[in-house]
C-alpha cells in the first residue's frame, strides 16, 4: 500500500450564505465530508449596542433591544423593562402586565414560526415557510394595531406598554389564536412524521442533559435535552404565575426534539393568549406616576404640570436610583438577561445584555463535530440563532 | 425563585465552603453578591458548581464592567444558575489592565466565548484560555470598545471606494458634531463644588476670630 500524505480541508462557510442564518462565517475543519472542527466567527453584525445604550436615557435604550432578537423583538424590551422597574421599585398595573404578557406569547409565535420554517427550508422542505408566513403576517398586523410598528415595536416601556389596546384589537387576536391551532396541526402533518424531514433531523446533533448545562443552554434548547426548566414557571415574572400552561421537554436532545419541543411550545402560547384575552383587567396599562410613564395627551392640552412632566421625560429621561440587578425573561430563544448597572443618573452606568444564542452557536462545535457537512446546517437551523442578538 | 432567607442560608454555606477566598457576600435586592480574590475565582466556580448546597451548574454570562477612576479599574462579573435551589449568585472581582484573571473555561466550558467577549470589549486578559481572540469587533481592530474612555464614534470607519474597488479604512469624520447633553441639572443633581460651597458646611461655633498680631 503507498504511502499517502492527507491533508484536512478547510471550508469557509458563509457568510452571504443562505444557511447561515444570517451573517454567520464558518471555518469548518473537515477530513473528507466529516467534520473536524467546527469555528464560528461572529461579530459581523456588530453595532456596539452595549456602548451606545450607556449614551442614552432608559427610554431611548428601548428601541435597542427590538433591534438584537428582530425575530421576537419584544421579548427583549420585556427584560429592560422588568429590570428598569426593579431598579427603580415601579409596580406595573394589572392592565399592562396582562398586555405585556399577551405580547411576549405572541413574539414566542412569531419567533418559532420563523425558525421552525426556515429550518425546515434548511433541510429541504419549502412549503413551510410559504404556509405559516401568512400567520407571521397577521400578527405583525396585531403588533401594529397596538404600537404603530409592525417589528420594532418598542411597546413595553419601563412603568407599563406604550399605549392601551382596544377591545376590538383583543377580539381579532382570538379569533385568530382559534384558527391558529389548525395551522399547527398542518405544519405537523408536513414535517413530524416526514420520511426525509426525520432522515435529516433524528439523532443529529445530540446534546445531552449534562452537555447542555456545561455550555449554558436555555429555553426550547434545554428542555430538548430533558431539562424542566422554564422560567415562566419557576421565577415567573409578570402574571405567568397566573396563568395555566405546560412545559414541554424533549428526551434525546437532537434536532428533531428540538423540532417538536417548538411546535409544542406554540400551542402553550395560543392557550397563555386566550387565556390573557379572557381575563384581561380593565384599567390603567401603565403606571400612575408622571415620573415614569408620560402624561396622556389631552391632559397636556390643559394642564401646565403635565406639560412639563411630558417635556422632562423625552429630554432628560428619569433618574434611576443607583444600584444592579441580573434581570431574566424566558425569550423564545432562552434566557435573555439584562445586566443593568444605575449610577443614579439618567443613563445606564452599564448594560450587558446576555442573549441565548450566543451560548447556543459556541456549542456548535460541540455539536457538530464529527458530523457531516450538511449536518451543520441542521444544527444550526435547530439551535435557532439569530445574529442580531449574538453579535449586538 | 428563592427568597432574601434562602440566599442568605446559601451565601452562609458558601463562606463555610470557601473560608478566606470570600472577600464579602451580601443579598441585595433579592440577588445574592460575591466578591472573591481575583487568584481564588477557578476554585471559587469550581465550589459553587459542585457544592451539594449551592449547585450552581450553569454560567448563564461573564461581562467586564469599567470604573476607570479606581485603582483597579475592572470588576469581572459572572452570573450563575442553580436549577435545583432556584436561585442565582453573582461573583466579582477587580482586575486592571496587566493583571490576569485566570480563566473558567476549564469549569464552564461555556465561558470560553464570554471571556474571548471581555478580552475583546474591555481589554481583561484571562490566563490559561484556550484561545483569548478578538470574537465581536472587526478582523484587526485596535482598542478595547467598551471602556469608558473609548469615544462612542470609534476612530476608524469603513466605506467600499469604487474606485479601488474594495473597502476601505478612514478616520471618522463626523458631518455633524456628537450631541452630548449634560441633563445634571444644578438644581437637583450638580456633583461638583461651586466656588465658595465649602463655606456652607462651616459652623459658626468653628470659626475662630484671628487677631492680627497672632
Amino acid at each position: 500500500m503507498t504511502e499517502q500524505n492527507i491533508k484536512n480541508f478547510t471550508l469557509n462557510f458563509g457568510p452571504q450564505h443562505p444557511a447561515a442564518h444570517g451573517v454567520l462565517r464558518l471555518v469548518l475543519e473537515m477530513d473528507g465530508e466529516v467534520i473536524d472542527r467546527a469555528d464560528p466567527h461572529i461579530g459581523l453584525l456588530h453595532r456596539g449596542t452595549e456602548k451606545l445604550i450607556e449614551h442614552k436615557t432608559y427610554l431611548q435604550a428601548v428601541p435597542y433591544f427590538d433591534r438584537l432578537d428582530y425575530v421576537a423583538p419584544q421579548n427583549q424590551e420585556h427584560a429592560f423593562a422588568l429590570a428598569v422597574e426593579k431598579l427603580a421599585g415601579i409596580e406595573v398595573p394589572p392592565r399592562g402586565q396582562y398586555i405585556r404578557v399577551l405580547y411576549a406569547e405572541i413574539g414566542r409565535i412569531l419567533n418559532h414560526i420563523l425558525n421552525i420554517t426556515a429550518y425546515a427550508m434548511d433541510v429541504g422542505a419549502m412549503t413551510p415557510m410559504l404556509w405559516a408566513f401568512e400567520h407571521r403576517e397577521l400578527l405583525m398586523e396585531f403588533c401594529e394595531r397596538a404600537s404603530g410598528a409592525r417589528l420594532h415595536m418598542a411597546y413595553f416601556r419601563p412603568g407599563g406598554v406604550a399605549r392601551d389596546i382596544s377591545q376590538e384589537l383583543l377580539e381579532d387576536i382570538d379569533k385568530w389564536a382559534d384558527g391558529y391551532p389548525k395551522m399547527i396541526d398542518d405544519l405537523e402533518a408536513l414535517l413530524t412524521d416526514n420520511r426525509i424531514f426525520k432522515q435529516r433531523t433524528v439523532d443529529i446533533g445530540v446534546v445531552s442533559a449534562e452537555q447542555a448545562n456545561d455550555w449554558s443552554f436555555t429555553g426550547p434548547n434545554l428542555r430538548a435535552s430533558g431539562v424542566p426548566w422554564d422560567l415562566r414557571k419557576s421565577q415567573p415574572y409578570d402574571v405567568y404565575s397566573k396563568l395555566d400552561f405546560d412545559i414541554p421537554t424533549g428526551k434525546h436532545g437532537d434536532c428533531y426534539d428540538r423540532y417538536l419541543v417548538r411546535m409544542y411550545e406554540m400551542r402553550e402560547s395560543v392557550k397563555i393568549i386566550k387565556q390573557c384575552i379572557a381575563n384581561m383587567p380593565p384599567g390603567p396599562s401603565s403606571v400612575d406616576d408622571n415620573k415614569f410613564a408620560p402624561p396622556s395627551r389631552e391632559n397636556m392640552k390643559r394642564s401646565m404640570e403635565a406639560l412639563i412632566h411630558h417635556f422632562k421625560l423625552y429630554t432628560e429621561g428619569y433618574h434611576v436610583p443607583a444600584g444592579e440587578t441580573y434581570t431574566v425573561v424566558e425569550a423564545p430563544k432562552g434566557e435573555f438577561g439584562v445586566y443593568l448597572i444605575s449610577d443614579g443618573t439618567n443613563k445606564p452606568y452599564r448594560c450587558k445584555i446576555r442573549a441565548p444564542g450566543f451560548a447556543h452557536l459556541q456549542a456548535l462545535d460541540m455539536m457538530s463535530s464529527g458530523h457531516m457537512l450538511a449536518d451543520v446546517v441542521a444544527n444550526i437551523g435547530s439551535v435557532d440563532v439569530v445574529f442580531g442578538e449574538i453579535d449586538r | 425563585m428563592a427568597d432574601t432567607q434562602q440566599l442568605e442560608s446559601i451565601g452562609a454555606s458558601i463562606t463555610e465552603g470557601l473560608g478566606n477566598a470570600v472577600l464579602s457576600l451580601s443579598v441585595i435586592a433579592e440577588e445574592l453578591i460575591l466578591n472573591v480574590e481575583r487568584s481564588s475565582i477557578v476554585k471559587t466556580m469550581t465550589f459553587l458548581r459542585d457544592d451539594v448546597n449551592c449547585q450552581f451548574k450553569q454560567l448563564m454570562d461573564i461581562c467586564g464592567v469599567d470604573y476607570p477612576e479606581r485603582e483597579k479599574r475592572f470588576d469581572v462579573v459572572y452570573n450563575l444558575l442553580s436549577m435545583t435551589q432556584n436561585s442565582r449568585v453573582r461573583v466579582k472581582l477587580q482586575t486592571d489592565d496587566e493583571g490576569q484573571v485566570p480563566s473558567v473555561s476549564s469549569v464552564f466550558s461555556s465561558a470560553n466565548w464570554w471571556e474571548r467577549e471581555a478580552w475583546d470589549l474591555y481589554g481583561i486578559f484571562f490566563s490559561d484560555h484556550p484561545d483569548l481572540r478578538r470574537i465581536l469587533t472587526d478582523y484587526g481592530f485596535i482598542g478595547h470598545p467598551l471602556r469608558k474612555d473609548f469615544p462612542l464614534t470609534g476612530y476608524l470607519e469603513v466605506r467600499y471606494d469604487d474606485e479601488q474597488k474594495r473597502v476601505v479604512y478612514e478616520p471618522v469624520k463626523l458631518t455633524q458634531e456628537y450631541r452630548n447633553f449634560d441633563f445634571l441639572s444644578p438644581w437637583e443633581g450638580i456633583q461638583l463644588d461651586l466656588p465658595g460651597d465649602e463655606k456652607s458646611s462651616i459652623e459658626i461655633d468653628d470659626v475662630k476670630l484671628k487677631k492680627p498680631n497672632d
